[in-house]
């Protein structure tokens, strides 16, 4: 015979979540603190990877490349151990292999930079933030990486034979020591080698987080005069002439490698083989470690915060002991009060969760837009987030409700 | 005694706080109707018969006061006879369904439908306005939210409150209290209203106001059972059963 409604109940349970706003606010934080790094972490990783999905690309437009270390740096100690270990790809190497392939495809660039990371440049007293992207390359260097020059121009085949010491740099650089005078035709300082500006780079922005504008290049002949060839390692980025030519083109790289390394047909190569796929697929796997990391560390926060809510309700049911009593007498059935307390964590759990999918959303953007990615809703997720805090609510609100809802009418009245 | 007001919950004009003059109705069929109940507690190690063997009949539009001293069983009485508690052994008939037997929602239901409360406490809800507490029976009884508005403001009206709907408990003195609580006893039609120490909390003039509107609450057919420990308030009742040592004392009717 009783058929009080679900919306009746509803209600009532925000109703009395109303009266204790702080302490309803500050259990709610729990969760929204657990929803808001699972939802950052996937809205920036999902923001991340359709971004590269759908456009970006760490390489220009069918280009591979080849380098002694894999692209993240290679895996734990004795992984990294043992590609420190390989032998570095040499000038002449580098050469062999640009013969080798000759002719098609046409674009191969070589490049290595500074790794010491200290790179200063320096023009008339003023002086660029240490830290410059700073290395030798060739003409290719614009084609192989999406460059394109601003002013001046790009290098010439005589530039890199002759290992002349002419430079072209970023936005950053010329923003920083040219203030409104032109940048050609001057000779700047970096690491205390003298440099011709020739040209500069239209600006890229940023990528990762990490500016594509402070960068410096100089012909790779000269780079290597200047600073010794020794402990330098190139890396070779090859175009194919085309889509359908890529992977033709790749198997004839790998072969030349193979030749240039002078690698027995038993050895395995002794180099990476990175394209765009491969690091999407990189870029994959360590996103998913993120995800999977997080996943574990909002978990133990989330459960938390659930033992959070349990604590609270049960506070909530001794201090409404009497009013619990008032309805029992008056013809609460066990169900409603129980539903009652149940909705009421429920209400906590889901507010927080909404919260925390909002501010997690936004953080996520947040960070996405930083590395130039675009903006996301992750639904799934959010989705998944509300199913989550509902489950968390009525878990950790059960036993409370449940005490509330066994209470003995009698006591409960009597209850001051 | 002639009264415009048939019932209570049929009228929507008119308040109830005038005076009533004493009349006597004639008792209609059995309400209540208790055989050898017994009630033990165990308290710590000791076991308290709070009552020892009880046989009262209460028919429909009596007004009946149970008496007695501290200890002598009142409270149980009351709590059994409100379905709050079942005894120990002995039936209880509640309009002929034997609640002894019945299971907690189903005393629920019972308490919800047949009876209305009115504690010495009031026990409103703080946080509500006097509408929402009276409107709290006719929620758990299903009924919709415009039926019940209608169905408490109404109620709320005949007991002389129609101006004090949205005021909260605190906003209210002890004996408009009373009157809230009075008017959520009676929303839903019950079949007798329970009242525990009604003026306890209330000093005499507004207790004796509250006994007046119980008085025409009984003009008008409704089942009043009053528990108190005042002969003054019991004697404005019809008939008073006196307890004590969880046995009754004595049974009487006075005029």
């Amino acid at each position: 015979m009783n058929k009080m409604s679900f919306l009746e109940i509803v209600r009532m349970a925000l109703g009395s979540l109303g009266v204790n706003k702080l302490r309803s606010f500050l259990t709610m934080s729990g969760i929204t603190i657990g929803v808001f790094s699972i939802i950052g972490v996937m809205t920036a990783v999902s923001a991340l990877r359709s971004s590269i999905e759908t456009g970006i690309s760490f390489l220009g437009t069918n280009i591979f490349q080849f380098g002694k270390f894999p692209v993240t740096g290679g895996g734990d100690g004795s992984q990294r151990r043992r590609y420190q270990l390989r032998r570095d790809i040499t000038l002449a190497q580098a050469m062999r292999y640009q013969q080798l392939m000759a002719g098609n495809p046409e674009v191969i660039c070589l490049k290595a930079f500074d790794q010491e990371g200290n790179s200063q440049a320096v023009y008339n007293g003023r002086k660029t933030t240490p830290g410059l992207s700073f290395g030798g390359t060739n003409e290719h260097f614009l084609a192989a990486n999406q460059f394109s020059i601003e002013q001046g121009r790009n290098f010439t085949t005589d530039d890199i034979e002759l290992a002349r010491p002419v430079i072209l740099i970023g936005q950053g650089i010329l923003k920083k020591l040219f203030l409104s005078e032109s940048p050609l035709g001057k000779i700047i300082k970096i690491k205390d080698r003298t440099y011709t500006v020739i040209g500069t780079f239209a600006e890229k922005g940023t990528q990762f987080g990490k500016s594509q504008d402070d960068i410096g290049v100089v012909p790779l002949t000269r780079f290597l005069n200047d600073f010794g060839s020794e402990r330098v390692t190139i890396n070779i980025a090859t175009q194919a002439p085309s889509q359908l030519a890529y992977n033709e083109t790749i198997e004839r790289a790998i072969t030349a490698m193979r030749v240039v390394r002078g690698l027995k047909p038993e050895q395995e190569n002794d180099f990476e083989l990175y394209s765009n796929d491969s690091l999407i697929a990189t870029f994959a796997k360590v996103a998913d470690a993120i995800a999977a990391g997080s996943f574990v560390i909002s978990g133990i926060a989330l459960l938390a915060a659930g033992v959070g809510i349990m604590n609270i309700m049960l506070v909530s049911v001794t201090e409404r002991t009497k009013e619990i009593g008032i309805r029992k007498s008056i013809g609460a059935r066990k169900k409603n009060i129980l539903i009652q307390f149940l909705l009421e964590a429920v209400a906590i759990s889901l507010a927080g969760g909404v919260m925390g999918i909002l501010l997690g959303v936004a953080g996520g953007n947040g960070l996405a837009v930083m590395l130039n990615a675009s903006v996301i809703f992750p639904w799934n997720w959010a989705a998944i987030g509300l199913l989550v805090c509902s489950g968390i609510g009525v878990g950790f609100g059960f036993y409370p409700a449940w005490k509330a809802a066994s209470l003995d009418p009698i006591e409960a009245l009597r209850y001051e | 005694m002639s009264s415009s007001l048939n019932s209570v919950n049929t009228s929507s004009a008119g308040s109830l706080s005038g005076t009533a003059q004493r009349s006597y109705r004639e008792p209609g069929p059995i309400v209540i109707e208790i055989e050898e109940v017994t009630k033990l507690y165990k308290m710590g190690e000791e076991i308290v018969h709070a009552l020892r063997g009880v046989a009262l009949t209460v028919r429909r539009n009596e007004y009946l006061a149970i008496m007695g001293p501290s200890g002598s069983g009142k409270s149980t009485m009351m709590n059994m006879l409100g379905c709050l508690d079942t005894p120990t052994s002995g039936h209880y008939h509640f309009t002929g369904k034997d609640v002894s037997l019945m299971s907690d929602d189903e005393l629920a239901d019972i308490r919800n439908r047949e009876i209305g409360f009115v504690f010495q406490t009031f026990n409103l809800l703080p946080r509500s306005s006097s509408l929402q507490n009276v409107e709290l029976p006719l929620i758990y009884a299903g009924l919709s939210p415009t039926a019940r508005r209608e169905k408490a403001s109404q109620t709320l009206r005949a007991v002389g409150l129609g101006d004090r709907m949205s005021h909260k408990p605190n906003e209210l003195s002890g004996g408009q209290r009373q009157r809230v609580a009075i008017a959520r006893a009676l929303v839903n039609n019950p079949s007798i209203i329970l009242a525990d120490e009604p003026t306890g909390n209330l000093d005499s003039k507004t207790g004796e106001e509250i006994m007046q509107l119980l008085e025409e609450l009984y003009a008008l057919g409704n089942t009043i059972i009053v528990v108190t420990h005042e002969e003054d308030i019991a004697r404005h009742a019809r008939r008073i059963v006196r307890l004590r040592d969880g046995l009754i004392e004595s049974d009487l009717r006075q005029s």
